[in-house]
């Protein structure tokens, strides 16, 4: 049975004061979650006591290391339903999962006159990647619209995946207003006209239960830091024929099977992805957060979340001058952005602060998003599966107050 | 409900600009936003005939750190050399503000004076820049 209260006490940060006497409301899991102690302590464990490099040792430390870095890819490809393990990739985070995507196998496949598909409402990481690409080949860019309500324009989807579409690459889950795609539509309309799929999972895979096969998306990126995980770990799956006809992102040391002074063959996979000495403690912290997950069981962990966004939405549609962004609760994950007329988000957010709350306010990362919305910001709460119905009480509290402060 | 941050000035200063509008001809314009947060700040100034400030408007949209700055910075600077108004320092405007701001608010609060300064030294607004390359 899901317990918040059992859940929260999971997580060392939950109990900490901002200021004596203010203990911290966490409302923003969607720029990073907080971490449980069972991966903050297998971090703390590896670094004590078995330490070393991974693939280059003969001795007992680096067997161990090796051995803890290896098994927690094979959790991650059992979280999502990788077919095999070899086709997880450990990358920094989402960013660097697209960047590899956009670099590797978009340098090979994508060529002058070609199309490149996204959605309005991508993060920057699923922007920025592709627009440096389609600069350097002269190929197009083309957008998916979304409506008022934040969902995705699904009939404007036929006329702008063409035969000349080689990608389509969207979020499953918006970071600003929510919003859950239909990644199978997505997915099956671009496989349809002939394109990949790359699903920038980084919100969804810590909110909802995700199986690649199912999905039968090309490649699909998310962070570890999102989902109870570390920082400087993400993952790129991919499916198996794109990963092996794709030339290497970065060489060096861990991706290349044989190198002389002529040239050098590479590693199989995943490691022909991996250069370098890689994040050895957050890998192992990211099996242990899917673990975490796991045991919670992603079902329960989503439902707790619409319990709490279902609620947050009325709360905060009570608020005078509160304007809401995005669909309705059953059509998104724990996300509430809004904006409160008179008062910048900026100005929100550090009122809220005074008393330990803490949201997002800015354009997180999507400035083509607000600037179609016509505003320059927004302020976003989010939840997870530590979050209660207080918080978001406290959250409503601040915003009266705020209110007061500015006179409105 | 008493807040370190907005003490009344600065919320009067956010309903009740000091200096908020245009000056057409000025001998200088500049603009320039903090796309981070979505601040955005335009001060025109005229200098009369000893090159020191005889008048300064300025209009935008932000926050109301931002804004409140833009007021005091306004009207702090007026009879100003522009040697002056190059030299003057953040410190000084962010004891004109006067509440303690954390490291990501000083760069809403720094926003009207970097506009002033870039002014001052004639360097052209990031929008007539990038309007150049079209
Ligand atoms: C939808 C989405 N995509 C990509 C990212 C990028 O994640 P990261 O900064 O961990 O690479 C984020 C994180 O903010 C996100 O919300």
């Amino acid at each position: 049975m899901f317990d918040v209260m059992t859940v929260r006490a999971d997580f060392p940060i939950l109990e900490r004061e901002t200021r004596p006497g203010v203990p911290l409301v966490y409302l923003d899991s969607a720029a990073s979650s907080q971490k449980p102690y069972q991966v903050i302590e297998a971090m703390d464990d590896y670094y004590r006591r078995y330490h070393s490099n991974v693939h280059r040792g003969i001795h007992e430390l680096s067997e161990a290391a090796t051995f803890a870095y290896e098994g927690a890819r094979v959790r991650v490809a059992r979280f999502i339903n990788a077919p095999e393990s070899d086709q997880v990739i450990y990358v920094r985070n989402a960013t660097e999962g697209i960047n590899l995507v956009a670099y590797s196998w978009g340098r090979s496949n994508i060529g002058a006159g070609d199309e490149i598909l996204l959605t309005e409402m991508e993060h920057h990481a699923n922007l920025v990647p592709w627009q440096i690409l389609a600069e350097e080949k002269g190929a197009t860019i083309r957008y998916l619209p979304f409506n008022e309500n934040g969902t995705l324009d699904l009939a404007a989807l036929p006329a702008l995946l063409t035969e000349r579409t080689k990608v389509f690459s969207f979020t499953a889950m918006s970071n600003v207003f929510g919003t859950v795609t239909p990644l199978r539509t997505l997915i099956d309309a671009a496989h349809s006209a002939g394109a990949i799929a790359v699903v920038d999972a980084a919100q969804c895979v810590a909110h909802l239960p995700v199986d690649v096969q199912e999905l039968n998306c090309d490649f699909l990126v998310f962070s570890g830091h999102k989902m109870c995980g570390p920082t400087g770990i993400g993952i790129l799956y991919g499916r198996r024929s794109l990963l092996e006809a794709m030339p290497p992102f970065l060489g060096g040391g861990d991706m290349i099977r044989r190198v002389t002074l002529e040239g050098s063959s590479w590693n199989d996979l995943p490691w022909k992805f991996e250069a370098g000495t890689p994040s050895i403690a957050d890998a192992i912290g990211l099996g242990v957060a899917v673990d975490y997950l796991t045991g919670l069981g992603m079902e329960a962990v989503h439902e707790h979340e619409q319990f709490i966004v279902n609620y947050a939405l009325e709360a905060l549609s009570e608020v005078e001058g509160v304007r809401l962004l995005g669909p309705p609760a059953t059509q998104r994950g724990g996300v509430a952005a809004f904006t409160l007329s008179g008062i910048h988000p900026h100005d929100i957010a550090q009122i809220l602060d005074e008393e330990g709350i803490a949201i997002r306010a800015g354009h997180h990362c999507a400035m083509p998003l607000h600037q179609k919305l016509q505003i320059p910001a927004s302020a976003r709460a989010s939840f997870y599966m530590y979050t209660t119905i207080e918080e978001v009480d406290k959250l409503v509290e601040g915003l009266a107050r705020t209110k007061r402060i500015f006179r409105t | 409900m008493s807040s370190d941050l907005y003490r009344e000035q600065i919320i009067d200063l956010y309903e009740n600009p000091l200096n908020f509008g245009e000056l057409d001809p000025c001998d200088f314009s500049y603009e320039e936003d903090n796309p981070l947060c979505g601040d955005v700040v335009r001060l025109d100034v005229r200098l009369d005939s000893n090159r020191r400030i005889a008048d300064v408007r300025w209009r935008g949209e932000g926050c109301a750190i931002s804004q409140a700055s833009a007021s005091l910075l306004t009207e702090e600077i007026k009879g100003m050399t522009l040697e002056e108004v190059k030299a003057f320092s953040k410190e000084r405007l962010l004891e004109l503000i006067g509440v303690p701001l954390s490291m990501a608010r000083v760069k809403c609060a720094l926003l009207s004076l970097k506009v002033l300064k870039a002014g001052a030294y004639g360097i052209p607004s990031p929008g007539e820049m990038r309007g150049e390359d079209d």
